[in-house]
């Protein structure tokens, strides 16, 4: 179960994040959605500290950090319970595709490199990269550099994979292998936190829907209700706009 | 009259040979050290490390700011004076401690740009996974600030062999102390030091091949 209370984040005394509360189950699929700039994916860079937020709780099972006062320990467990998937893959460029996904298991989670190498082969096989493992990224088209993130996300089995537009920076012939792999990996019991722009995959995918605009969440609901009857009118505007429909 | 002892030159070379392996010594001693430092130096003015970065700060102004013959004299001929104690210090010690300074000063600014300069996303996906700074830096951060800064250390570790020469001034006798002998016994100055000019400009020749071979290794992970 994750938990988030009170987050708050502020630029410059402008709030980005202004008092998310969210909750998520464990296996749940949650999907945010709005507009661009209204803190989606400062969320999650909050939830894994790659942003600082100012106040609020986020607790992960029994871990629970008060992000104000947030110690370099539990920044640390914050991170080795969640994973993140980026907009632009983010693949360590010096690495090959087989040690883009074993570096984390061996440098921090302490496995031997055998079994390290082992866990990246055997995913590599499922994302359908199974002869890749010896290419750097900078050989491998963005689809295939994502699947690689992905691949490099579910390595640890971590409680709350956090997935940032995954889609947003490929060029539209790759985009459909990538939300397949989402797709399938989403239907292992995984539990996800997913910002995207892409209506039919929230819709596919989530268990929940979350709405956001202006640093606050305006409506969350179960996919066939958000889609369909939303009760906020900004949820309704927003989804008329994306949707073309309502 | 002869005014070009040809034959003085070739009976040189054998002479002077013998001294290579000492200045690649203090050269590749103090490069190799220079590095460890520069990379301390550089990512301690990334992290932006509290106290450490102001002394850094000092430290590479002082060593950039001040002349390397300057910087060995008081090492050698200094510092003996406040602390009796390093008297027993060789100059060979002196001049790779003062070879060491200067150029890490030089180094750690190249590297710190280099580091500047991996894409941010690189950071983040290091951190995302728990790396800790000092293991993002070793394993995702430097080797690839590496390839950046690798043509212009390799010119630093060109312009340090040939700054072993001023080690002489310190009393060793390398390949320039060793032609400075020679040439003040023969008289034959211009032939003398013709040789040991043409001694330095083959070893940095020698080593701008490895220069290109270290580039084509270190470019691996961008080559499509």
């Amino acid at each position: 179960m994750i938990k988030i209370r009170g987050l708050r984040k502020f630029y410059g005394g402008v709030p980005v994040l202004d008092g998310i509360d969210l909750d998520i189950e464990a296996g749940q699929h949650v999907v945010i959605i709005g507009p661009s700039g209204t803190g989606k994916s400062t969320l999650l860079r909050c939830i894994n500290f790659l942003d600082h937020a100012d106040e609020g709780t986020i607790s992960i099972g029994s871990l629970s950090v008060d992000v104000s006062t947030a110690t370099p320990k539990q920044i640390k467990a914050l991170r080795l319970a969640t994973s993140f998937i980026f907009q632009n893959y983010a693949l360590f460029a010096n690495k090959t595709a087989r040690a883009n996904i074993a570096e984390g298991l061996m440098v921090v989670r302490g496995w031997s490199k055998a079994e390290a190498n082992k866990r990246a082969d055997d995913l590599l096989q499922m994302i359908g990269l199974g002869d890749k493992g010896d290419a750097y990224p900078v050989s491998l088209s963005g689809g295939q550099q994502q699947r690689v993130g992905i691949g490099r996300a579910i390595a640890a089995d971590t409680q709350l994979m956090l997935i940032d537009e995954p889609t947003s920076a490929l060029d539209p012939e790759w985009v459909d292998e990538v939300l397949q792999l989402l797709k399938r990996i989403a239907d292992e019991n995984r539990t996800m936190l997913v910002v995207t722009h892409e209506m039919s995959f929230a819709r596919q995918i989530a268990d929940k829907v979350v709405f956001m605009e202006g640093g606050k969440i305006v409506e969350q609901g179960p996919p066939e209700q958000m889609f369909t009857s939303p009760v906020d009118p900004r949820t309704r505007h927003f989804l008329r706009k994306t949707l073309g429909t309502m | 009259m002869s005014v070009f002892d040809l034959g003085y030159m070739v009976g040189l070379v054998p002479v002077l040979l013998k001294y290579v392996p000492l200045t690649l010594g203090m050269a590749s001693v103090s490069m190799a050290l220079a590095l460890v430092l520069a990379c301390l130096l550089a990512v301690v003015r990334v992290v932006r490390v509290p106290v450490l970065n102001q002394f850094t700060k000092l430290f590479i102004s002082f060593f950039r700011g001040t002349p390397l013959l300057v910087q060995l004299f008081l090492f050698y001929y200094g510092l003996p004076q406040l602390f009796p104690s390093l008297t027993a210090m060789t100059g060979v010690t002196a001049a790779i401690i003062g070879l060491t300074l200067h150029f890490s000063a030089y180094m750690a600014e190249s590297i710190r740009a280099a580091i500047i300069g991996v894409d941010r996303s690189q950071w983040e996906a290091a951190q995302s996974i728990g790396m800790t700074t000092a293991q993002m830096m070793r394993r995702i951060i430097l080797p690839q600030a590496a390839r950046v800064a690798a043509p212009t250390l390799v010119n630093y570790f060109i312009d340090l062999i040939k700054s072993t020469s001023l080690a002489f001034t310190l009393g060793v006798t390398e390949l320039m102390g060793a032609a400075q002998k020679e040439a003040a016994s023969s008289f034959l100055y211009f032939e003398t030091f013709i040789v040991v000019a043409i001694f330095y400009w083959v070893i940095v020749e020698v080593l701008s091949f490895v220069q290109q071979a270290l580039e084509a290794r270190l470019s691996k992970a961008v080559a499509r």
